[in-house]
């Protein structure tokens, strides 16, 4: 682990890995790797790769089969919510990372919506104790811009960035006030700490519960139109390059955000932006049988909206993939479309959805999904996870031809609201070891893996 | 048919059957006696989250008059405002085993997720702003008996279509009946997208002559709170239907309640081009119909037997 790392992620103890995996394809672009090895993880670092059947395993060593399978770079999920402290009916640490590394994750970084704010050093400190006992996969912590979401006062921000805030966001609120965002960026530039925002003039969304177009004309229901995310969006990217702050962009949904991104990098602006697999798969045509799963912030818009941002992300325009991880209890979102609260859960499905949606279907790369799903975490200065001999291995074994029902086996996640519920993706991750520690293991692939332990005695 | 739960759901023959047995119904309606025994022993359970007298009482009549047990569950003053969930709700009265529950509240959607939660029948009687279905089902069958057909029939829906539940239902039945549906009203009270559904957008009543049918729809006082609309007086004078822009041979429906002197004139509503008084004895017996549809076994009673479906 780099330093970056070392003082914003925090993980629980684990048992380091010892692996040989044989004859696997490994795919990492950065590293320019792509063909078949054996790997070893020893004492939860990667100390070779080698010709397949060059390698044996040391006596302590876990044998696995890589044949047919993938290895990759393991992803990094700038934005879940964790729901601790408060809501742990919905998630708790231990869950939602639990939910992380059954997607392939070695690291999240969890928003500050909880109750209480994460807007003070005490409650950032609780999370990092409750981290260090709890977390699966390591986990970094945003604060909050203002004291309590509330828009009104800026927090400790140098404080908090001391004690090991990843970054500052108020998501699931816009800073509302351009007055207040200009002010926390001048105080940026002393505390540090990029600044990821959740885009929405609340003038024009308020009341809105799904996107406003011809499907909320027929429903009856609020729209929220494109517009009060992309002015945002537009006018804070503004803002940052006037101040030649760092800003982060969350979950863009629309054309004209994706526009205003555009606008804004082609500045020289510092600025990046992310968007969730749901936006990418999705459009507003899911949300006719009002399903609440499909009820999420900002919401699924159009069928434009969605090739503007495949655009976007191809382009460069659009920096990651981020799942905005949004868990609600079952008796929470099983009710009446405009009561339920906004959001889907995404870590389970992300990898398996974008590589459907987006790979599979030919508009994208696997190299380059691979890179949009590593790189979230570099945004707020933590390291890309590569596969790079000496270093600890954070690594995803996966099956891309396995197709898979989502939630046909439950989830790690304590919640079950996710979008892609029901669907069938391809690529199945098998297999996550974080930070040098084995995360996640499928559990028909725990089971199949166990007789060639004995067969490799034999 | 097991659900009402929107006009979107059903098919032309669908609608025409449930009219063709609402006229049957309304033969006996001037009979002295205007029970009949079709649904004797059945339970319907009225459902009602937002106030309702007249499409309640329209549903109760129509109960009663098919001889079944009628049970109104109002939520004001019961369990939801002990903070019960509608599922709890709805799955505490499905213990009582009601054959069917009619619900209206201000929530899209939630018909059918009661569809989902329990086997009794379930009728949409307004959920939020998405559907009325026998709203639309009620001014069909009046339109059908004053032109024979809608087929060609232009259609004018004026007013507050944001906001209506009564103006979703309409469109979709009106065209599916063979209508020409075109809606007016201020820009700020018709929803981006509404053109999608195949309807023509006016912002003005100056080609309202066109119309064979012009239906307006309430204006509530709190849109003016909400900044929809200047003044209630300005949105009259652009938008209110009289006797000067109502077409001498157009007939007029409004939902009820109406605000006189707001969205229809004094003296239209009265006058013998308005349908507004056959539009509400028309609410029972196509009611009566709706309830039928869903509930009638080949054992009950049936007043017209050459319009069940084969």
């Amino acid at each position: 682990m780099n330093s970056a790392n070392e003082q914003r992620l925090f993980r629980g103890t684990a048992a380091e890995a010892d692996l040989l995996i044989s004859n696997v394809h490994v795919i990492d672009p950065r590293a320019k790797i792509d063909g078949r090895h054996d790997v070893a993880v020893v004492d939860g670092q990667l100390t070779e790769l080698a010709p397949p059947g060059t390698l044996t395993a040391g006596p302590e060593a876990e044998k696995i089969d890589g044949g047919g399978r993938h290895l990759f770079p393991a992803f990094v999920d700038p934005h879940v919510h964790l729901r601790t402290p408060g809501h742990e009916h919905k998630e708790d640490i231990e869950t939602g990372t639990r939910s992380a590394a059954a997607g392939g994750f070695c690291a999240v970084l969890a928003m500050p919506n909880t109750d209480p704010v994460v807007d003070s050093s005490s409650v950032l400190r609780s999370l990092r104790d409750a981290a260090r006992r709890e977390a699966r996969v390591p986990v970094g912590f945003l604060a909050s811009i203002t004291v309590g979401l509330e828009g009104a006062q800026l927090t400790a921000m140098a404080e908090l960035r001391a004690a090991g805030a990843a970054g500052f966001t108020d998501d699931g609120m816009p800073v509302a006030d351009a007055g207040m965002l200009r002010k926390a960026l001048q105080y940026q530039r002393m505390s540090g700490g990029v600044l990821a925002l959740h885009e929405e003039d609340p003038s024009l969304s308020a009341g809105g519960v799904m996107n406003e177009g011809a499907v909320s004309a027929l429903l009856g229901v609020s729209g929220i139109p494109s517009i009060s995310e992309s002015t945002f969006v537009a006018r804070d990217a503004a803002i940052a390059g006037y101040e030649g702050g760092a800003v982060h962009m969350q979950h863009l949904s629309c054309v004209a955000s994706v526009e205003a991104i555009r606008a804004a990098k082609a500045l020289g602006y510092n600025v990046t932006a992310e968007v969730s697999p749901h936006h990418l798969c999705f459009t507003e045509e899911e949300v006719r049988t009002l399903d609440t799963r499909m009820k999420m912030n900002p919401p699924l818009r159009t069928e434009l909206d969605r090739q503007a941002l495949i655009a976007g992300l191809l382009d460069g325009t659009i920096d990651c993939i981020a799942t905005d991880h949004a868990p609600h209890s079952a008796h929470e979102k099983e009710v009446p479309f405009e009561q339920a609260p906004m959001g889907t859960t995404g870590l389970e499905s992300s990898f398996a959805a974008c590589y459907t949606e987006l790979v599979r279907s030919g508009l994208m790369s696997l190299e380059m999904l691979l890179e949009k799903m590593t790189c979230g975490g570099a945004i707020f200065g933590l390291s890309i996870p590569q596969i790079t001999i000496g270093e600890s291995a954070n690594i995803v074994l996966v099956d891309l031809e396995q197709e898979w029902q989502v939630g046909a086996d439950g989830y790690e996640s304590r919640s079950e609201n996710c979008a892609f519920g029901g669907r069938m993706l391809y690529g199945r991750v098998l297999l996550t070891v974080a930070d040098g520690a084995v995360a996640y293991r499928q559990r028909s692939f725990a089971i199949s893996a166990a007789p060639q332990l004995d067969e490799a005695a034999q | 048919m097991s659900n009402l739960l929107s006009i979107e759901d059903l098919e032309r023959v669908d609608i025409e059957r449930i009219c063709a047995r609402a006229g049957a119904f309304s033969e006996n309606q001037r009979r002295e006696i205007k029970k009949v025994p079709a649904l004797r022993g059945r339970t319907v359970l009225n459902l009602f989250y937002e106030a309702s007298t007249r499409t309640r009482s329209s549903f109760e009549l129509a109960a009663k008059r098919l001889s079944a047990d009628v049970v109104n569950f109002t939520a004001s003053g019961s369990s939801t405002e002990k903070g019960e969930s509608l599922k709890d709700t709805v799955l505490t009265l499905s213990a009582h085993r009601p054959d069917a529950i009619v619900i209206r509240c201000p929530w899209a959607g939630a018909p059918a997720l009661l569809a989902q939660w329990t086997d009794a029948a379930i009728v949409n009687a307004g959920d939020g702003k998405h559907e009325h279905p026998t709203q639309a089902l009620l001014d069909i069958y009046t339109l059908g008996r004053r032109l024979g057909s809608l087929d060609g029939a232009k259609i004018w829906i004026v007013g507050d279509v944001l906001h209506s539940r009564v103006a979703r239902s309409n469109i979709l039945g009106f065209q599916r009946m063979g209508a020409k549906v075109t809606v007016a009203g201020p820009p700020t009270l018709l929803p981006r997208g509404i053109e999608q559904l195949g309807v023509d957008v006016r912002y003005s009543l100056d080609e309202l002559g066109e119309a064979d049918v012009v239906y307006a729809l309430r204006m509530q006082n709190e849109r003016m709170q909400q900044a929809y609309l200047p003044s209630l007086r300005e949105y009259a004078s652009l938008f209110q239907i009289d006797q000067r822009r109502l077409g001498p041979r157009a007939l007029l429906m409004h939902p009820g309640p109406v605000n006189r002197g707001v969205e229809l004139s004094d003296e239209v509503v009265d006058c013998p081009q308005s349908l507004i008084l056959e539009q509400v004895a028309a609410g029972v017996v196509v009611r009566m119909a709706v309830l039928f549809e869903l509930l009638a076994t080949a054992r009950a009673f049936d007043p017209v037997n050459e319009h069940q479906p084969a």
